[in-house]
């Protein structure tokens, strides 16, 4: 009986190790997939074109993404000016002011936001900026990539503060450093490669977002020359190329996806990095 | 006798009953021959919530002169000490009644900040806590630089002059620049005690200075206590007994956030006046 029991156990217990191991390979598997088809589909069409030129019209061949890959880095750009300062100033307060039952209600409120569907950022920001001004511009698609950088900021930049251990904020407060001082050149300084990778994080992930842009940056075949007009963006041009009937536009769109894919793995790569060495310092 | 941890827990807290009493509730008087106090507590209590952590403490801490404090685990050691330099301003739980004077002015007085209360009275805390992100060079200054002095030859002489007081100076001139981790655990709480000095408190709150650091270390931190008490008035919370009849003039016993005895050092270790005192002192419990 007793012997029962224990072979019972031992096989319920490999066969949960086997499920869980499955599962947790479903997580990678799909990765592998997905980067192996975006180069094998990509590749071919990258050449100094794609990342030089504008886009030739239907019927011609060749051509490439170059306004779109800037755009892409001008709406980055736009963005961060608008989703660091405010995330990371949000987060501090969070870790370091407020009361505890405020910053709940910020916290929590952070957290819905980070899960709402980011098409309806674009449908806020279309309202609030784009039905006024009358246009679709390189700004509004800035500023709803920032709306949705700021809680993801926000949550990370806290998260990291917190881990900061309280008596280096005794330290400098004993020594009659003010607090603003104490939090942002103590702190934050302290815990400064956290909220860069909690930045660049929150950059790839809008780096990727495309349906917000439909209703803000709107997309366009040429350079941009303002931010109140439409600008292009690569995921708005692999969309645009997707969906249309045209051999050649699919196989840049492949292209542009492969490109998109590189960037966001390389933040994610600079961001393990980063992280690695913060650990080596800390012992 | 110093007890350990579990030996605390292991002992009930109050094997000797005492009547209330026999607490002083009034003014415990300073230590004779003592002059003008560097600080003089009066009937101070501090609050966390509901709960009582000090109980109307009075106390006249002698200027240029070491006084310890000791007395079992959680009864209120720390948060006195705390109280000196306003720091229970950042818990929003506590509350503070009574009155603490700093060279007769009153630390929570309209006029005084506690950042500017801070300044004047250092603190150096049980484990070591050098800013990581900075070089030993940095962590001295920085209570200077963050206070607006930006003189390059001023901090430089400001640093030398604290490394010197902290006895650091010979073992760390070389290398200035190094991050302040790399020093060994007394370096480093060493390095704490210059960064205090450095910007030139009255009064220097030690918390357990020496307490997570071996015999050596700990030899080299009395040292320099005994060294500085020349230009600082000290008060020094301390487990150990025997540290505290070594490096101090004056003792304050406090046990269950009461104090229960104040007197010079010899007074209260040789011929204590209260069971209490003589109970602990002599290992009996705590």
């Amino acid at each position: 009986m007793q012997n029962n029991c224990h072979l019972r156990r031992k096989l319920i217990n490999g066969l949960m190790q086997v499920i869980t191991c499955l599962c947790s390979l479903m997580v990678v598997v799909p990765l592998c997939l997905v980067f192996y088809h975006v180069l094998k589909s990509g590749i071919g069409s990258i050449n100094w074109a794609f990342f030089t030129q504008l886009p030739k019209p239907v019927g011609e061949t060749g051509g490439g993404m170059a306004n779109a890959i800037v755009g892409t880095f001008e709406l980055l750009g736009l963005a961060s000016l608008i989703g660091v300062p405010i995330g990371i100033l949000g987060g501090i307060f969070l870790s370091e002011y407020g009361s505890i039952r405020l910053n709940w209600g910020i916290r929590f409120g952070a957290d819905v936001l980070n899960g709402v569907p980011s098409i309806i950022w674009g449908m806020v920001v279309y309202a609030l900026v784009v039905l006024p001004q009358h246009r679709f511009s390189a700004l509004a698609g800035g500023i709803v990539l920032g709306m949705i950088m700021i809680p993801l900021i926000m949550r990370t930049t806290e998260e990291v503060l917190r881990l900061v251990p309280n008596g280096y904020r005794e330290a400098a407060l004993a020594l009659g450093i003010a607090q603003w001082r104490t939090i942002l050149q103590i702190v934050v300084r302290t815990a400064l490669k956290g909220i860069v990778t909690g930045v660049l994080l929150a950059l790839a992930r809008v780096a990727g977002e495309t349906a917000p842009l439909l209703f803000t940056a709107l997309g366009n075949r040429y350079w941009n020359h303002h931010l109140s007009d439409p600008i292009a963006a690569l995921p708005l041009q692999i969309f645009n190329y997707a969906i249309s009937p045209y051999e050649d536009w699919h196989r840049q769109a492949w292209a542009g996806a492969l490109v998109l894919l590189l960037f966001v793995a390389i933040v994610n790569v600079s961001v393990r990095v980063l992280t690695r060495d913060k650990f080596a310092q800390t012992r | 006798m110093l007890m350990t941890e579990d030996q605390q827990k292991v002992r009930p807290p109050t094997p000797v009953v005492i009547p209330r009493t026999e607490v002083p509730q009034k003014k415990v008087s300073g230590p004779p021959g003592s002059s003008t106090p560097a600080i003089s507590v009066r009937d101070l209590s501090v609050y966390f919530g509901a709960n009582q952590v000090l109980k109307r403490v009075n106390l006249d801490v002698p200027a240029q002169a070491v006084t310890a404090i000791i007395g079992p685990s959680g009864c209120g050691k720390s948060t006195f000490l705390r109280a000196i330099n306003r720091m229970h301003d950042l818990v929003p739980s506590a509350r503070i009644e009574g009155r603490i004077q700093l060279f007769g002015e009153d630390i929570h007085g309209d006029h005084l900040e506690p950042v500017q209360v801070r300044r004047r009275v250092g603190m150096v805390f049980q484990k070591s806590n050098p800013f990581p992100t900075m070089s030993i060079a940095d962590n001295v200054t920085v209570g200077l630089r963050l206070n607006g002095l930006r003189k390059n030859s001023v901090l430089a002489e400001r640093m030398e002059q604290a490394l010197v007081m902290a006895a650091l100076w010979d073992e760390v001139k070389d290398r200035l620049s190094s991050p302040a981790v790399s020093l060994s655990g007394g370096q480093q709480q060493r390095l704490c005690i210059a960064r205090a000095l450095a910007v030139q408190p009255e009064v220097l709150l030690m918390d357990e200075p020496a307490s997570a650091l071996d015999p050596l270390a700990t030899a080299r931190i009395e040292d320099l206590i005994l060294e500085l008490k020349r230009d600082y008035t000290i008060i020094i919370v301390t487990h150990n007994m025997q540290q505290a009849a070594r490096i101090s003039d004056d003792t304050a016993f406090f046990y269950l956030g009461e104090l229960i005895e104040f007197g010079t050092t010899s007074k209260l270790f040789t011929s204590p006046s209260k069971k209490q005192t003589e109970d602990y002192v002599t290992g009996r419990f705590g």
